[in-house]
């Protein structure tokens, strides 16, 4: 649960803006968040809504150019990671941020064993001998739940199953012991019934090491079952972030409220017609000077129009320790405060 | 709703659905891919039948084995009184008209070098005598009933967001007034405020044109919305097929109440039941378990289980199981 520790993972005003000869695209735009220690923060977006840009952007993954991280600042334990060097930033990669990308057969080198893989960052990061890596190896595929786990070191990824494979993935994710843990979509390609043993995975991994998760996905029930905290994304920007529960409960944003309602229940009455969000995810070709979501919003009036909303606590907590938005309908009710 | 009288649309039974495993030098004969393994059921004009399952359980394959666009390897496919697989290349062709599909990939199924009217008048052409102005005139009626500007009809598909490039699909798929349309994972390739959007254009087109759906999915949630009868299937084969809300309330069948118990929902109040997790990967169907196939992962799994395939059989008003644990022998 989010208490007053000190956050692991700090990101104030970040902007990414890919510059094409097509023209600009501001993917990310002024997006801060702080992840504090053993807390999964749950991410949510459409396609285009940035999520993915921003974590690539946080450490140095994405190819420069077209992108251009321009702006903001990233804490990892007092280090600004934007303004590391490549040799830092590897340093960093893998060693205390740990990622699992969305599609375990891509991000998985088909040509060496899954055993070579996991150990690779063991002997880089860890300074282990390779009999040291063996042992730590075997250890992890046991912890991630691979049966016959020594025997499978030898094994290429593409005689693994998917779920497997996505095991695979998260043991070299914490194979030198992250603090931080980025998943990016790690579910999405999997069966929903592979979907239910990762998840429970993950949420033995996180009792057990206990590290600090950012959780990226488009599933709203995911997030529902397993984050602490959600951050909700629009357009580039974060459009409300909160305890997973209040923003449930109490949604804020126009587009948070439309995005519960629009997916069928399992249980429950069942609805007639589900409630549509008609339009288009908005083109970041510029600046944003309005409210991204405005064009589609139901509830918009001529400022949504004319100015970019900020984010705004809902009650008396800072932002990012409470439930905060960034609408104008919240404006008259709650009180300005700057950015923590 | 369903008068117990009529006739049904589609009747298939027995379908068998096998691609041949050829291997060694001489490419001999040693095996079968049983995609889709004996399977039976009915659609009755008008309604939706939710077709769900995992990935490679077979489920688009019966799509596309009751519309011919595979050769079944045996069973009966009846629809709208016609014998699919029994027809000759003319009278097949001459029965497309009223069996349609929407793809589940907008992006892979239209011609990108195909304006948005020559891909939605393409069936007109092939199957129609209009003139070039009635054809444009229906063009421009099926995009409207779709939602599509009509201002847009000269633009390709690259030009279309998904969501847009799916009405495209839905709206070559009605161009000839079928009556009975295979909808092929169509929401699965777009974003969650999207999605309701094609949805609600799929039944609002139900309801206006009376049109009867198998609708393929692997989206529970979605499947409930728009389904009147839902069937299950795991490895080529049904496990159960019940009416929706009993089917959603009290699944029967061991995989159909995993499977349930496994879609997240969103409500973090931990309302949720406690899941059942399946322990191991579906088995290959090129070499199905001996038995139920599903008795490597099942919970409930009996000595029984793996000796004997169980049948689908009726167990209550419109519910079929195909376990042993819920008709035993």
């Amino acid at each position: 649960m989010p208490d007053r520790a000190k956050p692991v993972l700090e990101v104030r005003g970040l902007k990414t803006v890919f510059r094409t000869r097509g023209g600009h695209v501001h993917a990310v735009n002024d997006v801060s968040f702080a992840l504090r220690p053993g807390e999964l923060l749950g991410v949510v977006g459409e396609s285009g809504s940035g999520k993915s840009v921003t974590m690539m952007s946080l450490i140095g993954l994405l190819p420069s150019p077209p992108a251009d991280v321009c702006g903001g600042e990233v804490l990892l334990g007092g280090t600004d990671l934007l303004k590391a060097s490549p040799d830092e930033l590897r340093r960093v990669r893998g060693a205390r941020i740990g990622f699992v990308f969305q599609d375990p057969m891509t991000s998985l080198n088909p040509v060496f064993t899954v055993g070579n893989q996991i150990m690779e960052p063991l002997i880089r990061h860890m300074g282990l001998t390779k009999a040291q890596a063996t042992e730590r190896a075997v250890e992890l595929l046991e912890l991630v739940g691979i049966p016959d786990a020594r025997k499978r070191l030898k094994a290429y990824p593409h005689q693994f199953s998917g779920g497997m494979r996505q095991r695979v993935m998260i043991a070299i994710a914490l194979a030198c012991d992250p603090e931080v843990l980025i998943a990016d979509e790690p579910t999405t390609a999997l069966d929903v019934t592979i979907q239910a043993q990762i998840l429970e995975l993950v949420k033995e991994l996180r009792q057990k090491l206990g590290m600090a998760i950012i959780w990226i996905t488009h599933d709203l029930g995911v997030i529902a079952g397993i984050a602490d905290r959600i951050m909700v994304m629009y357009g580039g920007q974060v459009a409300e972030q909160g305890p997973v529960r209040e923003v449930f409960a109490q949604p804020q944003h126009p587009y948070t409220r439309a995005l519960l309602r629009t997916i069928p229940k399992l249980h429950g009455p069942r609805e007639a017609k589900l409630e549509a969000i008609e339009g288009q995810p908005p083109i970041l070709t510029a600046a944003p000077m309005a409210c991204p979501f405005a064009p589609r919003c139901a509830h918009a009036f001529d400022r949504c129009r004319a100015e970019n909303p900020a984010r705004r606590s809902i009650d008396t907590r800072p932002i990012g320790d409470g439930h905060d938005v960034a609408c104008h309908w919240h404006a008259p009710a709650t009180q300005e405060v700057a950015h923590a | 709703m369903l008068d117990a009288t009529t006739a049904p649309l589609v009747e298939v039974k027995n379908l068998k659905m096998y691609f041949p495993i050829h291997s060694g030098l001489l490419r001999r004969h040693t095996g079968d891919v049983k995609a889709v393994d004996d399977v039976s059921f009915h659609i009755m004009p008008g309604e939706t039948l939710g077709l769900v399952g995992e990935s490679g359980c077979g489920k688009s394959t019966v799509g596309r084995a009751i519309l011919r666009l595979y050769e079944p390897t045996s069973g009966s496919v009846r629809i709208d009184g016609d014998e699919i697989p029994a027809l000759a290349p003319e009278a097949l062709r001459k029965k497309r008209p009223t069996m349609q599909m929407v793809f589940q990939d907008p992006q892979a199924s239209l011609n990108p070098r195909m304006t948005v009217a020559d891909i939605i008048g393409e069936p007109l052409e092939e199957h129609t005598t209009l003139s070039r102005d009635q054809k444009l005139a229906r063009i421009y009626e099926l995009m409207d009933q779709v939602g599509l500007n009509r201002a847009f009809a000269n633009r390709y598909p690259y030009a279309f967001s998904g969501g847009q490039r799916q009405r495209i699909g839905i709206a070559r798929a009605l161009a000839l007034n079928p009556k009975f349309i295979v909808c092929d994972e169509p929401i699965a390739a777009l974003d969650v405020s999207i999605q309701a959007q094609v949805v609600n254009l799929l039944e609002d087109l139900q309801d206006r044109l009376g049109l009867t759906y198998l609708f393929i999915s692997h989206d529970l949630s979605m499947v409930r919305h728009i389904a009147d009868r839902v069937a299950v299937m795991y490895l080529g084969q049904i496990a159960e097929i019940s009416p929706r809300d009993a089917l959603y309330t009290n699944p029967l069948h061991p995989y159909a109440e995993a499977l349930l118990s496994a879609v997240p929902e969103a409500d973090p109040s931990g309302a949720q039941k406690q899941r059942i997790i399946l322990k191991g990967d579906v088995p290959s169907p090129a070499n199905p378990p001996k038995g139920c196939n599903f008795c490597t992962r099942c919970p409930k799994v009996m000595p029984v289980c793996r000796e004997v395939e169980p049948k689908l059989t009726e167990v209550a008003q419109g519910r079929q199981v195909a376990c042993h644990l819920i008709s035993p022998l």
